[in-house]
């Protein structure tokens, strides 16, 4: 067995892979016009490889023919039997190209068969396909890698021996917090359909995404990949070495080849290895053991189904932690997403059909015995089913901490950990929190044994593991008759009550120490958040309590706290500590920024901010976009646009990533004339933040305000905008030129 | 007891001399390897460097240890005497070198300021990189005008009076300062040569230490100047080698063919004639004297040059510039300069071929001269291609004798295209080469380069020292004739690996599809093997110095003043360098320690000597290891997988 074997493949399958695109390319034009428009859907990357590797945009049909010059370029000719030239240089360079080739194929096939992919996170029953990641997909998944509830991905080629094999290592996968790409069949079949026909709930939400049937839909995986280094990491399109060493380091992904290895397999593995993905083979093809280009191995064969995941993880050099939760079914960030609906549903709690509950609360050290879990009132199977045939309870989730280091400023923020570490149990689904709480328990957890207790016992697991530093007992009672959960109910809404008053209450200016935030710095290294009271997170996951807590956890973690020091302006939020703190931070790329404006010297953003305000300068405003809106807005960008200008880590005047919470934080845009700037926003987030804006619309004095606030509705030009602005009178409007 | 008359078979390992060597025997033609047994047993004050004739006081002979004669009339020691010998070794060596790089120089001057030239400017990219390398700015220059620059800039390096080479620069910072500390950071190119000569007059400098530090002032003046300027500068006049194929020996000429040897070391005539063995008219002529067209052959370090950029076959090293013509098949030897035998017009004489000498330096009295002007290049190519064929026609019927010995081999590697192979065009680096060192697949990397010496069976040194290192596991970068040795004897052939190599090396030659014994080229291109060992430095994961990476250097079969020079600058580098045949301070023990043993302290790297070939190889072997045990990767290591923390830390 030789590695020249697998050159001779890769290259002959990287010719075909360029025959092929350039075939369909001219096809196209003669179709379609060299000028009609090519793309993958909801994307600011463009064929994201091609952008990423060469800087070069396809928006066009016509834009595809340099990129099959360049593929022609970089093919090498065969590996010569005899007396051949040193070949690993140019199987990666016709790797590359089989990856610029699958693209051009796989937009083209976009043009030719609009409907072959799905454009969304889930499968249907008559299509499994979901194609290419668009942006918001890629953000919201992106954040995981980014935070590191996801290590890595496996992209799967080919298929199992049986479905069990397949349903067991995507099992395993999920285990280990991995998401899995599959593309391309073996015998016939595809894993994603074996993960289909064993029962596996498929798709984005449970980290088992089918991309295609055909091997070139691997580059969705490969372009997920390449857009991450540019989104997250700040890496310009076309500096492809940053962006394939970034890979190397960062995203720890493989490919499992389950079948038969055909020389497009091997030209399409070639192109991943550039990346630092290795490939782990089922099959016995030659193996590549010198280590240089992936972290260690680059091709290693012959491994059986059981030991595959292991092999990969080993091979790749990923070390996965799996906390051991005391539960009956699987537990992990993987089934965060998974579904359980209709006849899959064996009990409900809460959603507006029961009352339901979580507080988090502190009690004296003596008055609680760590890991003490019981249920007050009926177990699960106990609950009765109803007229309609439904189980339907009452639940309150009460957690006791106790702990000389515990405050009750920790309370929200262990309590905040209860929807997710719910969600992990595979079979259960959790939605909301506190006094909107919802749980669904599905079958097949019952089926393993689940039971309330079991949710104490995560709880207690989890909260230790993660906050052990803050508290050192804990206890879990659940209440499941209706007189406790009653009375729960109104302790915990009087706690609630008291904890925003106090939240609330926090000001930046009476506050002393900000916390950096550089949990992202995994993924976004040149970008470095600061957290005040009043400017939470941009990703919206944390505020400033989040970062005191997480530093009193890991006083060396990611948040770390940030002097303000000398106030050099009020109004634009520009804090002599935090300067020099970014500057060192930055390596002097960003020696001041303001927390409070857009215009000015605005915070630097990392791309995984919530929503992108940007300004609006013929009304006189600001617009804001959440980053679920796919639409147009005024400002010419959609949020994907917006996202791909300004993430990693510059500072770009006009422009601000922030979190949907900071919209109705009095500080919002304070520096540029502040929330009254906000002139429009998608109906979505409108909706969402209804309450919040009304109540922050009454305290600017203007009841009425979030009905000035423009939306798609409107118009998605500024010049309609600020006609029906002037129309309604908004304030912006009238206010000092924004440009000042 | 009457002397054994030495066979064929004792004087070369390779047939195609053997057979040759027999057929001058029959017509009693006088080769070197009669003359050595002629001159056998040398003088032995001269080998063991104990002869000094810098004055007419002399010449003195030292005889260590006896009174009266242990001292010259000027009362020079051993020691003395020898350093002194020594560093007009190098200065001869370095001097051969720079005229070499000075005269690419003055090329791509010309070509940047003419219209007219039959150069051109081929590797742009390499340019734009010198450029860099010397400081000079690229902007959105012309290309001609940055060239200019590049060869004005190239050309004041020679005279360059006070401050440091430019090159200096390219080397790791802490080579940097060693030099610096020990003030042999080169002023200038030629400078330091005259120094050498200024020195070792009589009545200068006598401190054997004192003068080695000169010497080693004028070496690195070659391997980070003249000789770095020279394969700098011509890469971008002929393009940057790329890996390809040819063929070695004498066998490559043929019965219908116009065969030419182009025989010497610069490759400014040889590209010419390289296209005027393509040109039409040229053709025609070849073709009204009967033959089919023209094949060209080198023969040293010229053979190397057109090797690497064009592909053009080797007819043969160094102790076969004799044995082609005897062939009877080689029409005409054109020879520019270093390592052509002044006895080639008396072989020549006996067959049929002409001797053509062409470069003004350089002139015999029984050879036509046709002295090759760089602005009429081609006219004087052609002008000797004509004839060379008109000697086709008087080939003596009945007598050609083409060995029919040739060997496939693989070459044109440069520091660019290693680069390039270990990983294509996105992910190029030296990382899998570290990464493999660091593992031990690659226990090191040797650079066995040099000369042929008659006094040992040819190529056998080469050949056995180059097969026990890959053997163990070390992979070896080659040039000059050792390179012809190696691709003679099938070790230029990606096939070799297996056949030869270790299990961890010849898994790595097969990962990249590479030969074991890597050709990067003629002898000035062993500053291509100064700037790999360079990048490998600065890939990281092998230490922060030259004098840290597990390499060493090795001239098995020398015999030029070159070598020394090189070896010089190798050893001033950091690296250790071992020399076969013979040394020549191994009278003066003083010297030699200073040699062998001091200059460890000072640079990191030492010389040594061994003639046995497997003693030879064993002790590079023994130095790799002591490498890689400073460096902690004589123990294999633990795998370290990452969590999400580890990715944080990366910055």
């Amino acid at each position: 067995m030789s590695v020249k074997i697998i050159a001779s493949a890769a290259i002959r399958g990287a010719h075909k892979f360029v025959d092929k695109a350039e075939e369909q390319m001219k096809q196209a034009i003669d179709k379609f016009g060299a000028e009609h428009e090519v793309g993958f859907p909801n994307t600011a990357y463009y064929l994201p490889i091609i952008f990423g590797m060469l800087g070069h945009k396809v928006e066009k049909l016509k834009d595809m023919e340099p990129v099959i010059k360049r593929c022609r370029l970089l093919l090498p000719p065969p590996v010569k039997e005899k007396l051949h030239l040193p070949y690993l240089g140019q199987v990666l360079d016709a790797g590359m190209s089989t990856l610029f080739a699958q693209e051009v194929i796989e937009s083209i096939r976009y043009l030719n068969e609009p409907n072959f992919y799905l454009q969304s996170e889930d499968v249907t029953d008559d299509n499994i396909w979901l194609g290419a990641a668009d942006d918001v997909i890629m953000r919201k998944r992106g954040v995981e890698f980014v935070d590191g509830t996801a290590p890595g991905f496996a992209a799967i080629v080919g298929s199992a021996p049986t479905k069990e094999i397949a349903a067991e290592m995507a099992l395993e996968l999920q285990k280990k917090n991995l998401y899995v790409f599959m593309a391309s069949e073996h015998n016939g079949t595809c894993f994603s359909k074996q993960l289909v026909e064993a029962g596996v709930q498929i798709g984005w939400n449970t980290r088992l995404v089918s991309f295609s049937p055909d091997v070139s839909g691997a580059i969705f995986a490969v372009g997920f990949a390449t857009r991450a280094a540019m989104s997250f990491g700040g890496i310009e399109p076309g500096d492809y070495r940053k962006i394939l060493i970034y890979n190397k380091d960062r995203v720890f992904a493989f490919v499992l080849a389950m079948g038969d290895v055909s020389d497009e397999w091997y030209a399409t593995a070639a192109g991943c290895i550039n990346y630092g993905f290795p490939t782990i083979a089922d099959t016995p093809i030659p193996e590549i053991l010198p280590t240089g280009v992936c972290t260690y191995e680059h091709v290693v064969s012959n491994i059986p189904h059981n030991e595959m995941i292991a092999k990969a993880t080993e091979v790749r050099g990923l070390k996965v932690t799996v906390a051991e939760v005391p539960v009956p079914v699987s537990y992990g960030p993987a089934f965060e997403g998974e579904r359980v609906r209709g006849a899959d549903i064996y009990l409900e709690c809460g959603g507006g059909r029961t009352d339901m509950c979580e507080w988090v609360h502190t009690v004296d050290m003596n008055e609680i015995n760590d890991g003490d879990v019981s249920v007050n009132g009926p177990e699960m199977t106990e609950v009765a089913v109803n007229e309609k045939g439904k189980r339907l309870g009452p639940l309150a989730i009460e957690v006791k901490v106790a702990g000389r280091k515990m405050e009750s400023d920790y309370e929200p923020i262990l309590e905040r950990q209860i929807h997710h570490l719910i969600n992990y149990a595979q079979g259960i689904m959790h939605i909301g929190q506190r006094d909107i709480a919802w749980l669904r328990v599905g079958n097949s957890a019952i089926e393993k044994g689940f039971k309330f207790a079991d949710i104490g016992r995560l709880l207690h697991a989890k909260l230790h593991q993660d906050f052990g530093a803050v508290f050192d007992k804990c206890a879990v009672i659940l209440h499941t008759n209706q007189d406790a959960v009653t009375e729960i109910l109104a302790k915990a809404r009087e706690a609630y009550k008291t904890r925003d008053e106090r939240v609330g209450g926090m000001k930046d200016e009476t506050t002393d120490m900000f916390y950096s935030c550089t949990l992202c710095q995994s993924f976004a290294p040149s970008h470095v958040c600061v957290i005040s009271p009043e400017r939470t997170g941009l990703c919206g996951s944390y505020n400033w309590l989040d970062c005191k807590a997480s530093y009193e956890i890991n006083p060396t973690g990611p948040n770390q706290p940030v002097e303000k020091g000398e106030v050099l302006d009020q109004v634009l939020g520009n804090f002599k500590g935090v300067n020099e703190f970014i500057t060192k931070a930055s390596r002097g790329n960003i020696t001041s920024y303001n927390f409070y404006s857009l215009m000015q010297e605005p915070m630097t953003t990392c791309g995984c901010c919530e929503c992108i305000a940007a300004v609006l300068p013929m009304c006189n405003g600001i617009m804001t976009v959440n980053r679920e809106y796919k639409g147009e807005t005024p400002c010419g960008m959609k949020f994907t646009t917006l996202a791909g200008t300004m993430g990693g880590g510059i500072s770009s005047p006009g422009f601000v990533g922030h979190s949907k919470y900071n919209i109705t934080q009095r500080k919002f845009i304070a520096g540029d004339g502040g929330f009254q700037r906000l002139v429009w926003m998608p109906k979505m987030l409108k909706e969402e933040l209804y309450d919040r804006l009304k109540v922050r619309g009454e305290e600017i004095g203007i009841p009425n305000f979030v009905d000035l606030i423009a939306d798609e509705t409107v118009g998605t030009d500024e010049e309609t905008v600020l006609n029906w602005l002037t129309e309604k009178g908004h304030p912006a409007v009238t206010m000092d030129s924004i440009i000042g | 007891m009457a002397k054994q008359e030495k066979t064929p078979q004792d004087r070369s390992i390779d047939q195609a001399t053997i057979q040759t060597l027999e057929i001058a025997q029959a017509n009693k033609v006088m080769t070197c390897f009669d003359r050595l047994d002629s001159q056998e047993p040398g003088c032995k004050f001269g080998t063991q460097g104990l002869c000094c004739k810098n004055c007419a006081m002399g010449p003195c002979r030292i005889i260590v240890g006896k009174e009266g004669k242990d001292r010259g009339v000027c009362g020079a020691t051993a020691d003395t005497i020898s350093a002194r010998n020594f560093i007009r070794m190098i200065a001869g060596g370095a001097s051969a070198h720079s005229d070499h790089g000075r005269n690419v120089a003055e090329t791509l001057l010309k070509v940047a300021t003419s219209d007219k030239s039959d150069y051109q400017i081929k590797d742009e990219q390499k340019a734009i990189k010198v450029a860099m390398d010397l400081g000079i700015e690229v902007g959105d220059r012309d290309i001609k005008d940055i060239c200019k620059e590049i060869a004005e800039v190239s050309l004041a390096q020679f005279g360059q009076q006070h401050g440091e080479l430019k090159y200096i620069a390219k080397a790791p910072i802490k080579r940097q300062e060693i030099w610096r500390n020990l003030g042999v950071v080169p002023r200038g190119i030629d400078r330091e040569t005259v120094e050498i000569m200024h020195r070792t007059h009589m009545g200068v400098d006598h401190d054997p230490e004192h003068l080695l530090l000169q010497g080693a002032r004028c070496a690195l003046s070659d391997g980070w100047g003249g000789s770095m300027i020279g394969t700098e500068l011509q890469d971008i006049l002929f393009g940057t080698p790329e890996p390809l194929t040819s063929q070695v020996n004498l066998g490559i000429m043929k019965d219908d063919t116009v065969n030419i040897s182009v025989h010497g070391h610069e490759p400014l005539l040889s590209e010419m004639l390289v296209a005027a063995s393509l040109d039409p008219e040229v053709l025609a002529y070849v073709k009204s004297k009967g033959a089919t067209g023209v094949q060209l052959g080198g023969i040293c370090c010229t053979a190397n040059e057109i090797l690497m950029r064009h592909g053009v076959p080797i007819m043969g090293n160094f102790l076969q510039q004799e044995l082609a013509l005897a062939t009877n098949a080689c029409d005409a030897m054109i020879v520019d300069v270093q390592c052509i035998f002044p006895s080639l017009p008396s072989v020549a004489a006996c067959f049929h071929g002409s001797i053509f000498t062409t470069a003004h330096i350089a002139k015999m009295p029984e050879a036509e001269h046709i002295e090759f002007d760089t602005d009429n290049a081609l006219e004087t190519a052609k002008k000797l291609i004509m004839r060379a064929a008109d000697n086709f026609p008087k080939r003596p019927k009945g007598k050609v004798n083409i060995p029919q010995v040739t060997e496939e081999f693989v070459a044109g590697f440069s520091h660019e295209t290693i680069n390039y192979m270990l990983g294509g065009s996105f992910r190029a680096s030296y990382r899998p080469l570290n990464d493999n060192i660091i593992n031990g697949k690659i226990r090191g990397v040797a650079g066995v380069v040099g000369c042929n010496n008659p006094k040992v069976q040819h190529d056998n040194v080469h050949v056995t020292v180059i097969k026990e290192l890959i053997k163990n596991d070390v992979l070896v970068l080659t040039t000059g004739c050792g390179a012809i040795a190696a691709a003679k004897a099938g070790l230029l052939k990606p096939e070799a690996a297996a056949e030869f190599a270790g299990p961890g090396l010849a898994e790595v030659c097969e990962t990249v599809g590479i030969p074991p014994v890597i050709h990067m080229g003629s002898c000035v291109d062993n500053s291509r093997i100064l700037i790999a060992a360079t990048a490998m430095v600065k890939e990281g994961g092998l230490g922060d110095d030259l004098s840290d990476l597990p390499a060493c250097g090795s001239a098995p079969e020398w015999m030029s003043e070159k070598a020394i020079s090189i070896g010089q600058y190798f050893v001033s580098s950091g690296v250790y360098t071992i020399f076969g045949v013979t040394f020549p301070t191994l009278g003066a023990e003083g010297t030699t320690k200073e040699l062998f043993e001091h200059m460890e302290e000072q640079y990191g790297g030492k010389w040594d000597f061994e003639a046995d070939p497997i003693k030879h190889a064993q002790k590079m072997i023994e130095h790799i290891d002591k490498k890689r045990k400073a460096l902690g990767i004589d123990k294999a290591r633990e795998r370290v997988l990452a969590d999400m923390d580890a990715r944080r830390e990366i910055s």
